[in-house]
């Protein structure tokens, strides 16, 4: 049991980040924790909920209720949100040393993987993240630069995030003014001149990560026509054999989906949205003038590795479409974090069981964890951080019922704000995060939507600073 | 999801032997790590077979004089290993379907891991349980 510096006992907890995994672990500590447990969770954005606000799409309003439940742990007497704190920046490793006894990082994966084929940094190539982060209201990518008055764009990937993005390009301004993107988001993309989008999926409609309910909506875009090849819809013998094994209804529910939308006729909607398999680009071809203008493709066959697993293998075949935008959806990686050891290849926190292994002696470091997808990487869906965050806490209540916790010489109860780094740092709490969602909703009201984010700090800052004038204020800050 | 995932939160550690070692050896790794297999390594580290508890059970029924008995004589080679990009679900029911509870992952030619059948089934149930997390909350919350 962990006493603390004042005399009193209880675990004292700081979380970086604010995500699902975040929640879910913060959810387990104060129900499970010893009595008196604290936890700190720090964001380095005024906005709690990481991907169910930044990455979950924005015309997918119900999946973000799971912020109901993330709420509610936030009411925990035990809890507090500083949001608007930079680990590493207004806040280190040291100075949680000295205040926790035990700190979990769950910062998620934020960067997209490289596809390490010539011509990827051509001007018009840009990661997924970037797009759907900018659509989505983050703060940090507002300033991006999408070249939507291309007519042809790819998406390379197909798991659900390509599908997202491909979809958000072929919404009809209708479809876009039920979501809660911020205003100057649907603006520019209801102004996009964008006619075609080719999703490429390296491997067959067998293993395309998109899930069913996923590829039904691509059938029913009100201004976009579903393409796929009847060759590249059609099952392989491999793949043929693969599901009969796998017994898996869904994905053969998936393969037959496929194979009826790829035998309908195109109803000549304004866009076409072409779902491609068995195909990987092999370059991204200038257009001349330093932009993309096209990518080459491989086309693919599939064979089974030693270990049974389905594989991509090129058969000397190539095609070129023309392309001026190309997203790149190959898959996801964390970011490393300051003085906190991180595994390069695969973009995590090397683990065992939710406890941060020392890079040079693969033991425990003493009183760090980590969940969700910088623990292990992005897989499943928002509920999975869910037993993945119990894992981790239940070695972080093993370890401190051990005794084997940091060894804080303060309090953060009664440090706070001052063992921030940053003099002066605007942190933003729970209670302040309810007054900025409730103007992004009372925004969003005024214009028939869900919500209209907020999509700068300085918008954030300023809403809360006008909270104290009264609502018209408020609302004014806000729009 | 791929071996890399569940290789993640595992931790990187694999029990090696050469083939040369005793069998008697092999065992006291064994139950010193509380693992049920070790990989058998050649001098540059490169996996050419794996030696499981049931590789010793199998022999030492057989055997008439299993003291003398050498890693190499016992292991099962050559040893299928996988790919950290390799997916979970594929592996686990190559795995389910020969019949063997312990693959090596293999990266580049270097061995970076190893995944067991109770590491895939569990990785595999934390799905199932994502899944139903997110439908039920969902629901409870529409």
């Amino acid at each position: 049991m962990s006493g603390r510096a004042d005399g009193s006992q209880g675990l004292d907890v700081a979380i970086i980040g604010a995500g699902p995994a975040a929640f879910y672990a913060a959810e387990a500590l104060l129900r499970d924790g010893p009595p008196g447990t604290r936890v700190d969770m720090y964001d380095r954005l005024p906005t709690p909920f990481g991907l169910v606000r930044h990455g979950v799409a924005p015309d997918h309003q119900k999946i973000k209720t799971v912020t109901r439940s993330f709420a509610r742990v936030a009411e925990n007497p035990g809890f507090r949100f500083f949001g608007n704190v930079e680990f590493g920046r207004d806040l280190t490793l040291d100075d949680i040393r000295r205040h926790y006894h035990q700190v979990l990082f769950a910062t998620g994966a934020q960067t997209d993987r490289r596809m390490n084929i010539p011509g990827e940094d051509l001007r018009g190539s840009h990661p997924a993240t970037a797009f759907v982060a900018w659509y989505n209201g983050h703060p940090d990518f507002q300033a991006c630069e999408f070249d939507l008055s291309q007519e042809r764009v790819a998406v390379v990937g197909v798991g659900n995030v390509a599908i997202d993005v491909a979809r958000i390009l072929c919404l009809s301004r209708e479809e876009m003014e039920q979501t809660d993107m911020p205003r100057r988001v649907i603006d520019a993309l209801s102004a996009s001149r964008v006619r075609e989008v080719h999703l490429l999926g390296r491997r067959g409609p067998a293993q395309a990560a998109f899930t069913n309910p996923e590829l039904k909506e691509l059938a029913h875009l009100a201004d976009a026509d579903l393409i796929i090849r009847r060759d590249e819809a059609e099952l392989d013998e491999l793949s043929r054999a693969e599901l009969e094994a796998r017994g898996d209804h869904l994905a053969c529910r998936k393969v037959e989906m496929i194979a009826e939308f790829a035998a309908r006729p195109a109803e000549g909607k304004r866009r076409k949205l072409f779902l491609r398999f068995l195909v990987s680009p092999v370059e991204l071809v200038d257009n001349g003038g330093g932009a993309v203008g096209a990518l080459r493709l491989a086309r693919n066959r599939l064979v089974a590795n030693e270990s049974g697993a389905l594989t991509a293998e090129a058969m000397g075949e190539f095609e070129t479409i023309e392309a001026g935008l190309v997203f790149r959806s190959v898959g996801y990686r964390g970011v490393p974090l300051q003085d906190v050891p991180f595994h390069e290849r695969w973009g995590v926190i090397l683990n065992r069981l939710g406890r941060v292994l020392d890079s040079e002696t693969n033991e425990p470091a003493t009183g760090m964890y980590t969940a969700g997808w910088i623990k292990r990487g992005p897989s499943g869906v928002i509920g999975t951080n869910k037993p993945d965050a119990v894992e981790t806490v239940a070695a972080m209540l093993e370890d401190a019922a051990a005794g084997h916790t940091l060894a804080p010489v303060s309090c953060p109860q009664r440090d706070f704000p001052a063992l921030l780094r940053t003099q002066g740092c605007r942190c933003v709490t729970f209670d302040e995060w309810r007054l900025i969602d409730a103007a992004e909703q009372a925004l969003g009201a005024s214009e028939g939507r869900p919500r209209a984010k907020l999509a700068s700090v300085a918008e954030m800052l300023a809403c809360l600073d006008a909270e104290g004038e009264g609502p018209s204020r408020l609302a004014s800050a806000a729009g | 999801m791929k071996l890399e995932s569940v290789l993640a939160a595992k931790g990187p550690q694999v029990f090696t032997t050469p083939a040369s070692a005793s069998i008697g050896t092999a065992i006291a790794a064994l139950a010193r790590n509380n693992i049920g297999a070790l990989i058998v390594v050649d001098e540059a580290g490169i996996p050419f077979g794996i030696l499981s508890e049931r590789d010793i059970i199998r022999h030492f029924a057989a055997a008439d004089d299993p003291e003398k008995a050498t890693v190499g004589d016992w292991m099962a080679s050559p040893v299928m290993v996988a790919s950290p990009a390799d997916d979970a679900e594929a592996v686990l029911r190559t795995m389910t379907s020969r019949r063997f509870r312990h693959m090596p992952v293999v990266e580049s030619g270097r061995l970076v891991g190893m995944v067991t059948i109770g590491d895939l089934v569990k990785a595999q149930l934390n799905e199932y349980r994502g899944a139903v997390e997110t439908l039920e909350t969902q629901l409870m919350d529409a």
